[in-house]
């Protein structure tokens, strides 16, 4: 209401109307976080929802078929290694942003590409996890527990390797000098993207192989 | 930066069509949403004609079976996905940076990439009429019916792979409107100062985020069904028709309110602008929205009563769906609040509003009847099941729409429409739908099935489908009024001042149409209808001598904006390609390019999903490449 009156005592001719005062150049958001950040927050809310209609899908079909035509022949010991792999990735990806935040550029950069690095290690012992399905006779279209083991670890290894791709670019990104201490913000937004398709993993490996 | 050949050069303005299809101004592309729409509407208009005509007469032979199949799966589709919650967006995109006094949305490409993706998911949708036959298994695609079996045809693949696209343009425009409400509102508006249509964009788009990967996920499994022979969804090895309803209700109930809330909202500012008195209790109306969108998340399974679940998952479900009722009723009875003793102005836009509350309110006790367990059993499939949702959809999502088109022309275009051909278009439509609605719940009632392309003169339901198809030829009159309408009153002068409807919000305190920078200055807001404080005073102190308000800066003023980008379109061109390299790649299919003497593993390439997804990357690096504002 005061903002009106002052409004009110501008030198303002009764049948002119009123204009408000100026919007500056540069305008804050309305809760101080930056867009990117609140909108990668949003969509992996929605990613949620997307991996727990596969799981759901998955949980209804594990119990259909016996262990000899397909959930035994899964290899704990190279799931674990994964899973490891994956946590491990997670913790250079929180290095590397810590790096940046201290303008440690090279040490960023290396963390990143190490990161990736664990990604593909995590993808390759995913192929050596289908390879080993599909020569005990198990392929997508065998039966249901296949198709939904095969879509379930292929979606979230599409997610891995989307993951790997951002991670590059972002590589590719500091090295032409787009990324400083003071303007990292696209590092903690792939690392978000990066713990929460490592979370998904977690709890894939929780439902797949444990219970 | 400056190096980088793919980036667009800063400066550069175009001009023309070039200029639209480069845009990344939310107004334009509000505006390309709704046109685009409302051809689409037209389009689905036609086909719902062609039912009700094939429908008018027992054993009627103007279209066959298949093709019946087909127009009901494409009117259902174009008229929930193409036509209202584009329309939504339309009007979403137009309206909502406006109203929280943004100068655009949060992020303009994403905004362009969710156009271009309605556009092509819908040409392609449509394209497949002219590739071996449209989607013919309903709007729902109950599988097994939608498996590769029963619908042999690409029509299901064809509608898979669309609204896998307009999912995506669903999703990316639900993220910027969160974003953009949540984090643009000019100072002092907070959240409970929010006009409602903006609340009701929000909610509708927090639904969004949540339901829609449900059925993205349900439509991949049918996708693997119908080209990898997976057997997700067949019973006979194993799989679930019942997993395909509830992974597609979980969406499709919340898809309903996707489509009401925005009407909603449209309705409760048309309202409180034509009865002049402030919205009747609007926190209650704001709670009452965010009610709604909660419980929509746990009545899904109401539409599988049928099926043969539990007595207690029925129960359960049957309850929840009642609780709906509640805050929809707080919602009717707001509305009848803000009415009451107002100083009305009678014209189109509040006629629509208010025959709007009239006729929604019909379709909200339908629906209480069918969340009646027995009840629905009694009336499942039929034609009562039609008839309700038409009247939540038609009698409110359109209806509302309309209001908010005859509501909001002057803004947009700074010309009115004719109030004679509004009014007339008002009354075709009201009488048209009732004789059209109404009459499908008794028909329903006297068993009437729903899908059925004829039916014999001996079942006694001939003489009411005529009347109904009279009805339906009424509402296409009525349109076409509309359409009419639009078109001549495009050619007159723009006469609109920034406040022709003495508005309480801020939309109308700059120029009709706005600049492109929407204001260059700002009012202070300390409540929900900051422009009717800002001209009669916060407790009416200048209501004898209110005040004019502009805040265009005369539509001169010299602000950034962000710089026009092609890379949306070719964002969506790559996801387009691929759609058709999925559904023509394999299996021999003519994108299959043959590699088995290669000597590798793989026999098949599919050509047309590689050269999408480079297309896609091309996109991307664009994107990133270049500089975000």
């Amino acid at each position: 209401m005061a903002a009106v009156d002052k409004l009110e005592q501008g030198a303002r001719r009764a049948d002119e109307p009123l204009k408000g005062v100026l919007i500056p150049e540069h305008v804050e958001t309305s809760t101080g976080l930056d867009h990117r950040k609140m909108v990668m927050w949003v969509f992996i809310a929605s990613e949620s929802i997307f991996f727990a209609a596969l799981m759901a899908t998955y949980l209804v079909n594990r119990d259909k078929v016996s262990l000899e035509e397909g959930p035994g022949h899964l290899d704990l010991a190279v799931a674990s290694f994964n899973t490891f792999i994956l946590l491990f990735s997670s913790l250079t990806m929180v290095l590397a942003l810590q790096a940046i935040e201290r303008a440690k550029k090279g040490r960023m950069i290396f963390l990143l590409v190490a990161t990736a690095f664990w990604g593909l290690v995590f993808l390759g012992g995913q192929a050596f996890e289908y390879i080993e399905l599909i020569n005990n006779g198990i392929t997508f279209d065998t039966n249901v527990w296949s198709s939904s083991f095969f879509a379930l670890t292929g979606f979230h290894g599409t997610h891995v390797l989307i993951g790997i791709i951002w991670i590059v670019m972002l590589i590719i990104r500091a090295l032409r000098g787009g990324i400083s201490e003071h303007n990292h913000l696209a590092v903690e937004l792939g690392g978000l993207y990066w713990h929460f398709v490592d979370l998904v993993w977690v709890v894939l490996f929780t439902i797949i192989y444990l219970i | 930066m400056a190096t980088n050949v793919l980036a667009l050069p800063r400066a550069s303005q175009p001009t023309g069509l070039m200029s639209w299809i480069t845009t990344v101004d939310h107004k334009r592309i509000g505006i390309l949403y709704l046109i685009t729409a409302v051809i689409f509407f037209i389009v689905g208009g036609i086909e719902a004609l062609i039912i009700r005509t094939q429908l008018a007469a027992a054993s009627n032979t103007l279209v066959g079976p298949n093709l019946y199949n087909e127009l009901f799966t494409m009117h259902g589709t174009t008229m929930i996905f193409l036509a209202v919650m584009p329309l939504n967006s339309g009007f979403g995109n137009y309206l909502v940076p406006l109203m929280i006094g943004a100068r655009d949305m949060a992020f303009p490409r994403l905004n362009a990439l969710g156009y271009w993706l309605f556009l092509f998911g819908g040409l392609l949708l449509y394209s497949s009429f002219l590739v071996g036959g449209a989607p013919d298994a309903g709007w729902f695609g109950y599988a097994p019916l939608s498996e590769r079996a029963y619908s042999p045809t690409h029509g299901v693949d064809f509608w898979i792979l669309s609204l896998q696209l307009l999912g995506i343009s669903s999703i990316v425009g639900s993220l910027n409107f969160i974003v953009t409400i949540i984090n643009m509102r000019a100072p002092g508006m907070t959240i409970n100062r929010l006009p409602l249509l903006v609340w009701g964009t929000l909610v509708t788009s927090l639904l969004v985020i949540f339901a829609l990967p449900s059925v993205s996920v349900a439509m991949f499994l049918l996708l693997f069904d119908r080209v990898f022979s997976t057997s997700f969804y067949l019973p006979n090895n194993g799989g679930d028709p019942l997993l395909w309803q509830h992974l597609f209700w979980f969406f499709g109930h919340p898809e309903v309110y996707i489509m009401i809330m925005p009407p909603f909202g449209i309705i409760s500012e048309i309202l409180a602008t034509n009865s002049r008195k402030p919205i009747f209790g609007y926190a209650a109306m704001a709670f009452a929205f965010a009610g709604i969108s909660f419980v929509s998340f746990t009545v899904w399974a109401h539409h599988m009563f049928a099926v043969g679940m539990s007595p207690a998952a029925d129960a359960v479900f049957a309850g929840m769906s009642f609780v709906v009722a509640v805050p929809t009723g707080i919602k009717i009875f707001n509305w009848l609040a803000t009415i009451w003793r107002g100083s009305l102005r009678i014209n189109s836009a509040f006629l629509f509003a208010a025959g709007f509350i009239g006729q929604f309110t019909i379709g909200g006790l339908s629906g209480v009847i069918l969340a009646a367990v027995p009840v629905d059993w009694q009336v499942t499939d039929t034609y009562f099941v039609i008839g309700h949702f038409h009247y939540t959809l038609f009698a409110g999502a359109v209806l509302a729409l309309f209001a908010g088109t005859y509501y909001w022309f002057p803004k947009m275009t700074g010309r009115f429409l004719n109030e004679r051909l509004g009014q007339l278009h008002f009354w075709f439509t009201m009488v048209g739908m009732t004789l059209v609605f109404l009459i499908m719940h008794y028909v329903g009632v006297l068993g009437m099935p729903r899908r059925i392309y004829t039916y014999g003169a001996a079942q006694g339901w001939e003489v009411w489908n005529f009347i109904e198809t009279i009805g339906a030829y009424l509402v296409a009159f009525g349109v076409l009024f509309f359409v009419i309408n639009i078109i001549t009153s495009l050619r007159h002068k723009a006469t609109a001042t920034n406040d022709p409807w003495d508005g309480q919000t801020l939309e109308w305190a700059t120029s009709s149409p706005p600049p492109a920078y929407n204001f260059a200055s700002m009012l202070p807001v300390n409540s929900p209808r900051p422009l009717w404080d800002a001209k009669y005073g916060p407790h009416g102190e200048f209501a004898s001598n209110p005040k004019t308000v502009d805040l265009s800066g005369g539509g001169t003023a010299t602000v950034h904006l962000p710089s026009p980008s092609i890379w949306p379109l070719v964002l969506t061109i790559g996801l387009s390609i691929i759609a058709i390299g999925i559904i023509f790649g394999f299996d021999g299919g003519p994108l299959a390019l043959d590699i088995s003497g290669m000597g590798m593993a793989l026999q098949s390439l599919p050509i047309g999903l590689v050269t999408g997804i480079v297309v896609f990357f091309i996109g991307l690096i664009g994107w990133v490449s270049q500089p975000a504002s």
